[in-house]
């Protein structure tokens, strides 16, 4: 299972997903990353300088933490929280940052492009853009810009420049539209680096790679832990990439993968963000996967109370596993994420991503029904700072359910 | 030879045929299919040729339209508002057809509302409503080879798009799937940038292309003006207006619209010979 991509970028075969759909201005550029990235990646002085940059400046390992009291409560399986929250810069967006920045710099490229939803993608790629030197634009929708704007601050304050995107429906999917539009105008000396598991071929690949880092220390550490491989793991999906970065070091291992992708009001009331439970298969933003879209074939608007997981599109590996079976996607819906958040604070002090609950929210309901022994290993992808406006703003609601 | 070039996409190629007789470019003209409104866009279209377009390019609408600036952006949304889909356009060429059997017409537009219709359904639809050619933004040749075989089954052409970074190396595999003419984009950006006269650098990029294709080779992206078409008429068999024309359009309605393309035709002209 870990063969794939293919060299074409798909994922299970040619009329699979995945893929390099891109403007001709783009094919040549696109090739030169995918043949730097392969290069790099065998060289061991890339792989040496990416390592000791995570270990010292962002505090990688990360723990890997059992959270009794949420598991008392669940009153079954053991939770075991992955803290992408304790990196620097409060989530796991830096991980991939890292490496493509410095991939960038080895390509000779001075300037980083990339597209935000919730504004950590954006934290961190203008946060490895100051460390390297290298000048900063962030696309990110308007609509996001407003409810997010302790990182749009931060963002700034590191220096870099944001452009408020005001085409479409201002959120995430008109970012990348937008930062795609503006690479195709600067692509001499303009890296584009993606955020989650999407876009053309190398990116799911690319950033599934530096995000695989997640895997490998959690499995190791679970191993260590408990003696065993975990039940279960459990991630949210947006685009995909930090449950992307979670599964893929166990695909052959005898473990449940479980993506929750964000159930906004429902998915059955249509305002939702859940690509692989109410999408289907299409083109978009360079790869073929699931996607919301009407009968004509135009994409339609995701919603989530997350700004993170508010995209209409989900990672081309995502897609294949969802229909090879091998992971399971279910949603969770707003009012449940916050639910988790609140509980994540009362029972643990640890305040997580609104998008990071929607993984807790399940990891609860699933908990209650496993054995004591059962390890759910739950990706607490980042930390919640960001979303305090929007959750004391619904908290009231919330209370009463506690 | 291969089985197509027996039965060449042959509006296109009469209308190149005479452009060269009258050794002067050809004129393309893009709009909007249903911008802004599905009336208005048919009375349109059945207008172009009498205003001087050699060529009509029909934007097929899409929501996520990454390679097109504001202009082209927002006339798909205007297309998109009043509830133009594939269908309604494929019927709009057939409109067209029933009065002009020989201006040649491409459709320009992304993969996923093809595919959403059916990529064998759209070829055979678009071929039996009278499109000469088709232009897909996002379809490299690395993934296009089956639809390309398809549409030339059909005796549609695919145009291939050429950028200013595409390498040599890459020319042959975009060319293999050609046919119709060969759309050199004149800068690196979307569409709606003002491009101003043609380098050197497309001059002799233009040459480079010749040769590797015999297909003619229009030049569009930037072209805003009689002046600047007719700059790149002196070097290239078609110019390409896209944005200037979709602007006008909403700026001053079909007879601005109109009146550009009468501008735009007489300034080529008297630039030929
Ligand atoms: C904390 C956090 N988790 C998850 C996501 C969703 O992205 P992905 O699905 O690529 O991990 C985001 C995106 O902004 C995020 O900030």
């Amino acid at each position: 299972m870990t063969d794939y991509p293919d060299i074409h970028g798909f994922f299970g075969g040619s009329d699979g997903y995945g893929g390099r759909y891109v403007a001709e201005t783009l094919m040549p550029l696109i090739g030169e990353i995918e043949a730097a990235y392969d290069s790099a990646r065998q060289d061991p002085d890339f792989n040496a300088e990416l390592a000791a940059l995570q270990r010292d400046y962002v505090g990688r390992a990360t723990p890997l933490y059992l959270a009794e009291r949420l598991s008392a409560h669940a009153g079954g399986a053991q939770i075991y929280l992955k803290r992408e929250d304790l990196n620097h810069t409060g989530a796991h967006k830096i991980n991939n940052a890292l490496g493509q920045a410095l991939l960038a710099r080895r390509m000779g490229r001075t300037r980083l492009i990339a597209e935000t939803g919730a504004g950590m993608h954006g934290v961190a790629v203008a946060t490895v853009a100051a460390r390297l030197g290298l000048t900063c634009t962030i696309y990110m929708g308007a609509k996001d810009i407003q409810r997010q704007q302790p990182n749009v601050q931060r963002m700034r304050l590191l220096g870099a420049k944001i452009v408020a995107v005001e085409s479409g429906t201002a959120t995430l999917k008109d970012a990348m539209n937008d930062a795609l539009r503006a690479w195709v105008a600067s692509v001499e000396d303009t890296f584009y680096v993606i955020g989650t598991v999407a876009g053309p071929a190398p990116y799911p690949r690319m950033v599934r790679d530096f995000q695989s880092v997640i895997g490998r220390e959690a499995r190791a550490q679970i191993i260590e832990k408990t003696g065993r491989l975990p039940h279960s793991l459990i991630a949210c999906v947006g685009g995909g990439s930090n449950a992307m970065g979670l599964f893929h070091p166990f695909l052959d291992d005898p473990v449940a993968l479980i993506g929750v992708e964000a159930g906004g009001e429902g998915v059955e009331s249509g305002r939702h963000a859940a690509s692989l439970n109410g999408g289907s298969p299409g083109v978009l933003h360079g790869n073929r996967t699931y996607l919301l879209q009407n009968a004509d074939g135009q994409i339609q608007d995701a919603h989530s109370i997350s700004a993170g997981l508010d995209y209409p599109g989900v990672g081309p590996e995502h897609a294949w596993l969802h229909d090879s079976g091998r992971a399971r996607y279910v949603s969770i819906t707003d009012t449940e994420a916050l639910a988790a958040v609140a509980l994540c604070c009362r029972l643990e002090g640890i305040l997580p991503a609104l998008e990071s609950a929607h993984a807790l929210a399940e990891a609860t309901r699933m908990a209650a029904e496993l054995p004591p022994e059962a390890a759910l290993v739950v990706c607490l992808s980042g930390r919640g700072d960001k979303d305090m406006a929007t959750i004391i703003e619904h908290l009231p609601a919330q209370e009463a359910d506690l | 030879m291969s089985p197509h070039d027996l039965t060449p996409p042959s509006r296109l190629q009469a209308r190149f045929a005479t452009c060269q007789a009258e050794q002067r470019a050809a004129l393309v003209t893009y709009v909007m299919a249903g911008d802004p409104d599905l009336a208005s866009s048919q009375a349109l279209l059945s207008q172009l040729p009498a205003a001087g377009a050699d060529i009509i390019e029909l934007g097929m609408p899409f929501s996520d339209p990454m390679a097109d600036g504001e202009a082209i952006q927002r006339a798909g949304q205007r297309a998109l508002g009043d509830g133009q889909t594939l269908t309604r356009t494929l019927a709009m060429v057939s409109e067209f057809r029933r009065q002009d059997t020989t201006t040649p017409l491409v459709l320009m537009g992304y993969l996923n509302p093809i595919q959403c219709y059916g990529e064998t359904r759209f070829l055979t639809d678009a071929a039996a409503a009278g499109v000469d050619g088709l232009i897909v933004v996002d379809l490299p040749p690395e993934h296009g080879a089956g639809f390309t075989a398809r549409a030339r089954d059909l005796g549609l052409a695919r145009i291939p798009l050429v950028a200013p970074t595409t390498p040599a190396s890459r020319l042959p595999a975009l060319l293999a799937q050609g046919d119709g003419f060969v759309y050199r984009i004149a800068y690196n950006g979307i569409t709606g940038r003002a491009g101003g006269a043609p380098s050197g650098d497309m001059t002799s990029a233009l040459a480079q292309l010749r040769e590797h294709t015999a297909l003619p080779l229009a030049v569009g992206f930037g072209i805003r003006d009689g002046d600047a078409a007719a700059a790149v008429a002196g070097v290239a068999d078609a110019v390409v207006v896209g944005s200037a024309l979709v602007e006008r359009l909403d700026t001053q309605g079909p007879e601005g619209a109109l009146t550009l393309v009468r501008e735009l035709a007489a300034s080529m002209k008297r630039s030929a010979g």
